[in-house]
């Protein structure tokens, strides 16, 4: 079945996320106090690694796993959108200490408190929706 | 293999996530967690409301497989992958939020202050979850992205606009984490 590998990266991701403590408010907030390597030794290995494997990816134009060949879309090119949108974001991560991903990895488990931060953000995402035409991107 | 149940190093737990940004660029896809919330937003008919929401949400399925996933590895791991919840913090950020009045920093993976029954019933405690997840549904919305999408699949595929995102999530973490939560605790 098409949708089982999905699952399974889904899975993984779920792990790593809980293991690695990427889904604990304390390591957020101490991440953005300096106070630890941990959190900056993942991002940085993660995109060291993701550099490599892109650029891999690209530069022997590889195919997917549907036999067509893998284009990364680029960013949409804007300035606006990118400061204000990853402020706002950032002001929402470090005070609910968790973002999209770890939000869904902790409803796993079983901390049900974490579905009000969940609505919110469905919430957020639906009044991006109504009013995206008058902010700046 | 005792150490799966120890908290997992950051040399582990960034490559593996470059493995995830792999394997979903090889299935043809892109490794993001926050565009999920648009496409639920249009099953649940906000469609109506803004053409931001008019798109065909089945070809995002697959993303909603892998929430799916996350959240069931986020049952897996916590029940049978980890013996202790104890988190190694900074003793320096424990005596921070020691001054801002939390008790046993460290001793789980979420704070009782934010999370704990009682703070969920007050309408302080309900309000900053409400509005953080805000926040972070809005923020992501209008960044084009969050955490995955930006700072590792953006800075990965070596994007301009993703660096910029990254400064204004460290623009505004850092407003949060200095300025306001100690107004707050």
């Amino acid at each position: 079945m098409k949708s089982l590998k999905f699952l399974f990266v889904g899975i993984f991701f779920g792990i790593i996320m809980y293991k690695a403590q990427l889904v604990s408010w304390f390591r957020i907030y101490e991440m953005f106090r300096f106070e630890s390597f941990h959190m900056y030794g993942v991002i940085g290995s993660a995109v060291g690694l993701g550099i490599i494997l892109i650029q891999l990816v690209k530069r022997s134009k590889m195919k997917s796993i549907e036999g067509n060949t893998i284009e990364i879309a680029p960013k949409d090119k804007g300035f606006a959108r990118y400061i204000l949108g990853g402020t706002i974001f950032g002001l929402g991560w470090a005070l609910a200490g968790t973002c999209p991903g770890p939000m869904y990895v902790l409803a796993g488990t079983g901390a049900f408190s974490i579905l009000i931060v969940i609505a919110g953000a469905m919430l957020g995402t639906f009044v991006y929706g109504l009013i995206m035409r008058k902010l700046p991107h | 293999m005792e150490y799966i149940f120890e908290p997992w190093p950051w040399y582990v737990a960034g490559p593996l996530i470059a493995l995830i940004l792999f394997i979903l660029t090889y299935f043809g896809k892109n490794f993001g967690m926050s565009s999920n919330l648009r496409t639920v937003c249009t099953i649940g008919g906000a469609g109506k409301f803004s053409s931001f929401f008019n798109f065909d949400w089945k070809s995002q399925k697959w993303n909603l497989i892998v929430v799916l996933g996350a959240i069931i590895g986020g049952f897996i791991a916590s029940q049978f992958l980890t013996n202790d919840t104890h988190i190694d913090l900074n003793p320096a950020t424990v005596e921070a939020l020691e001054k801002m009045n939390f008790k046993h920093p460290g001793s789980s993976y979420i704070p009782a202050e934010l999370y704990g029954f009682e703070a969920v019933f007050s309408f302080k405690g309900f309000a900053i979850l409400i509005v953080g997840g805000f926040l972070v549904g809005f923020g992501s919305r209008y960044a084009g992205g969050c955490t995955s999408g930006h700072a590792i699949s953006g800075l990965s595929n070596l994007q301009l606009p993703s660096l910029i995102a990254v400064i204004g999530f460290f623009i505004g973490g850092l407003i949060m984490t200095h300025l306001i939560l100690p107004l707050l605790f």
